[in-house]
């Protein structure tokens, strides 16, 4: 059953990975706005709108 | 701040190529599905080698999922990263590697699949050059996806570009720590883990295959065109992060749910089963995000098709994320495992989720791209009802057969016997389900040919701009922040944040030391083994080669669970020490024909005994053998020399991943192989025998009459050995590695 130590370890990895993500994202103010993100996917920014 | 709009174009040539690649990709794949489902009803559509089931499943697992919803993926990626970005994709020569190489990749897999070249692990089973094939087009994916995200023109990253994120981060490992394999030629390898270790880290891999490449990716997809179809908001943007964030960090660790009472230790499975249970919070939060999403819209979703496409599509995401944790309880997937219940969960999310997600956004984004209106809204809406009747002929029936099956095979007379102690009569009873399960997808094909013709007419009265001209103000993530970074972002983000620096570094490390140790780890084995148990003879290790190019597997099983029923029906359950030598394991996920684990067991009870007279009469008509049977024929086994050129070849393979076979065991291999051909060649014809020894029939035959032979022959106190017992005889128990 040693593959479960790479198997740990490498889940780890990317979970700590994304913990850094999150952790960046909860910093750098990615998630203080909470409205206008969903809003905004709706509005093109397309220079002749159709 | 800087309001100076900066004026850039967005690639749609390769939203538009992927596009296109999806629906013929996803046509090709759906009717190697439909034919195989028909295989299972008339056997005798088992015209050739390359025809047969055990190849072709393969080939339309992967097309589904690697060559349609892969390619839809991308074409989600491509078109809602640049929108969401404010920004061109970061490279257009990747984005053209990204196309031609994924194309290629699945070129080749419906070259080599058909073929018999394939590793046996599902959704896994592209041989290593492939593999690194994949690893390359999809690492150019990565660069050009991360480019783009640092030379966006918004601050803000938007919920499905973190999804995507993390398809690709995870998709990364799991296919790097699964494909890991030692080369015996160009074509073929054997996985660098044995039996119990190599199931673990198949459905580590092939659990987390369905999460993050058919699902976080397609939620991502969610996240932009449900409210751009809809004009509506997401409904909650807040649930949207929470959801997210559990999904990773719960998904990653529910793989054992696919090993159940098989030889994996007992804990490695509960972990397994809490974490699926646990996951059906977060992926409810993405289908109730959606589906309120059209909150107050529901009048809309009446006249426009899109929008039902992404209702029921959503819908069938959360049936079988309920499903999935159902499936994952012990008591539950005692009758589930092995039976078409699975076969009818996976697609509930394939056929709705993916298929119906895929359609919801071809429909919006073709007359986008080619500035008109869908040619015809009326086959949109044919094509949405067909899928959807589609969806229930497929998945009712297997359910039902399911639990006919299951029942059948666990069924007893009151005086103790299996009621059904004929494994065929369980199958024949549910074979009128097969066929409707074939009608089933039969509909949903029907649908994507109207939507094709539906996209090819819309696209011949449209006119394609090859790129969308668009304003931002200029980077404005290089602006000063609330939180006062400027450019050198990441330089400076890193050093001016000690716990940021601390954690990188600490990953960085952590790499490292997997990298150091993991060697380590797979050389010293400490599965217990069983002193009986030894490594295959040559011709064995032939013969189970072929049983792997055949895909046997796909249907037969050797994976005896401890239950009165299965004991009862194939002989002593399976241990864990069984399999150490077995590069890559057999266990199967589907009993189609019976179990094969104690195929070999000729003593004592030798309930799937069959001598090779019986084997190679059954390869060659089994219907004359087991009128009713749906197995196909084996002709070429019988008629084919057996190709020994690769024998030493591999058995160096096998002793660089620790099967001890002697030290120059090479020169002898070729003769022994040749002695035990000729005496199962006797068997079969004593007349014959030196013709019928050379070919490939015989290895097979050699390779099932060695299935559970090694462990009937070991004394009782030697099945049981958990670690640590090291006080039994010497002769019982190796916990060390065999000297090379």
């Amino acid at each position: 059953m040693s593959a479960i130590y790479l198997l740990i370890a490498a889940s780890l990895v990317v979970a700590t990975g994304f913990l850094a993500a999150f952790i960046w994202a909860a910093r750098s103010g990615q998630y203080e706005d909470t409205d206008t993100p969903a809003m905004r996917v709706l509005f093109d920014d397309e220079v002749t709108p159709r | 701040m800087d309001t100076q709009l900066q004026t850039f174009h967005y690639d749609n040539k390769t939203v538009r190529n992927f596009a296109l690649a999806t629906l013929i990709w996803g046509l090709v794949g759906m009717l190697v599905g439909l034919y195989i489902a028909l295989e299972m009803v008339f056997p005798s559509l088992n015209l050739a080698s390359f025809l047969s089931f055990g190849r072709l499943r393969p080939l339309h697992t992967n097309a589904v999922i690697f060559a349609f919803v892969g390619n839809g993926t991308f074409t989600a990626v491509y078109y809602s990263l640049q929108r969401l970005s404010k920004a061109r994709m970061f490279n257009d020569t990747l984005s053209a590697i990204n196309f031609w190489g994924w194309q290629l990749i699945i070129v080749s897999a419906a070259l080599t699949l058909p073929f018999g070249i394939t590793t046996s692990k599902e959704y896994a089973e592209l041989e290593w050059p492939i593999d690194i094939a994949i690893a390359i087009v999809w690492l150019v994916f990565g660069v050009n996806m991360f480019g783009t995200i640092i030379k966006r023109r918004v601050k803000h990253i938007y919920v499905g570009i973190w999804f995507y994120i993390a398809t690709f981060v995870a998709i990364t490992m799991l296919h790097v720590v699964n494909s890991l394999a030692v080369p015996v030629s160009a074509l073929k390898s054997y996985s660098a883990y044995a039996g119990v270790q190599d199931a673990l880290v198949q459905w580590w891999y092939g659990h987390n295959a369905v999460a993050f490449f058919l699902t976080t990716s397609y939620l991502g997809l969610m996240y932009y065109f449900v409210p751009k179809a809809s004009n509506r908001p997401i409904y909650s943007y807040r649930l949207s992060i929470i959801h997210f964030w559990a999904l990773i960090f719960l998904y990653i660790w529910a793989g054992p749910h696919h090993l159940l009472y098989t030889s994996l230790p007992d804990w490695t499975q509960s972990l397994g089963t809490a974490f699926s249970i646990m996951l059906i919070a977060p992926s409810w939060g993405g289908m109730l995000n959606g589906l309120l999403t059209l909150r107050g819209a529901w009048d809309r979703v009446r006249e426009d098709a899109i929008l039902k496409f992404f209702v029921v599509g959503l819908t069938c995401y959360g049936m079988s994320t309920f499903e999935g944790p159902m499936l994952s309880l012990k008591n539950v997937n005692a009758i589930s495992h092995y039976t078409d219940w699975t076969i009818a969960h996976v697609h509930i999310g394939a056929l709705g989720w993916n298929g119906f997600m895929t359609f919801g956004m071809l429909y919006w984004l073709f007359p986008r791209l080619y500035n008109t209106e869908i040619f015809s809204k009326k086959l949109m809406n044919y094509h949405f009802w067909l899928g959807t009747l589609g969806i229930i002929f497929y998945a009712i029936p297997l359910y039902w057969a399911s639990f006919v099956q299951s029942l059948m095979w666990k069924e007893f007379t009151a005086d103790g016997m299996l009621a059904n102690d004929n494994f065929l009569a369980t199958v024949t009873e549910i074979i009128p389900m097969y066929m409707l399960r074939a009608f089933g997808g039969l509909l949903f094909i029907s649908g994507v040919i109207m939507m094709i013709y539906n996209v090819f007419r819309t696209i011949a009265k449209g006119n394609f701009s090859p790129e969308t001209e668009a304003q931002a103000p200029v980077a404005a993530v290089a602006q000063k922040t609330s939180h006062g970074e400027a450019g050198g972002y990441w330089h400076k983000a890193i050093e001016s944040k000690p716990g940021m620096f601390l954690i990188l570094t600490t990953i960085a490390l952590l790499i490292g030391t997997v990298l150091e140790l993991v060697p380590t780890f797979l050389v010293k084995s400490n599965v217990p083994t069983i002193a009986s148990v030894q490594p295959y003879t040559p011709l064995e290790l032939e013969g189970r080669d072929l049983y792997i190019r055949e895909g046997c597997n796909n249907c037969h099983s050797q994976m005896i669970r401890p239950f009165r029923s299965e004991v009862e029906r194939y002989g002593e359950y399976s241990k864990a020490g069984e399999f150490v030598y077995d590069h890559p394991f057999l266990w199967g996920s589907k009993r189609t024909g019976p179990d094969l684990a104690r195929a070999g067991v000729n003593i004592g009870a030798a309930k799937m005994y069959r001598n090779s007279k019986w084997h190679y009469d059954h390869f060659q008509a089994p219907d004359e053998i087991s009128p009713g049977t749906i197995m196909p024929t084996y002709y070429w086994l019988i008629a084919d020399d057996l190709n020994v050129s690769q024998t030493k070849a591999k058995i160096g393979a096998m002793r660089s991943l620790g099967v001890p076979y002697p030290k120059g065991y090479e020169k002898k291999a070729l003769d022994d192989l040749a002695k035990q051909a000729y005496e199962i060649a006797s068997e079969i014809d004593p007349e014959k025998a030196s013709e019928i020894s050379r070919k490939e029939v015989v290895a097979v035959i050699a390779y099932l009459h060695r299935l559970g032979k090694d462990i009937s022959r070991a004394k009782p106190q030697q099945m049981f050995l958990p670690q640590g017992y090291e006080d039994l005889p010497e002769e019982a128990v190796k916990t060390e590695t065999p000297k090379k």
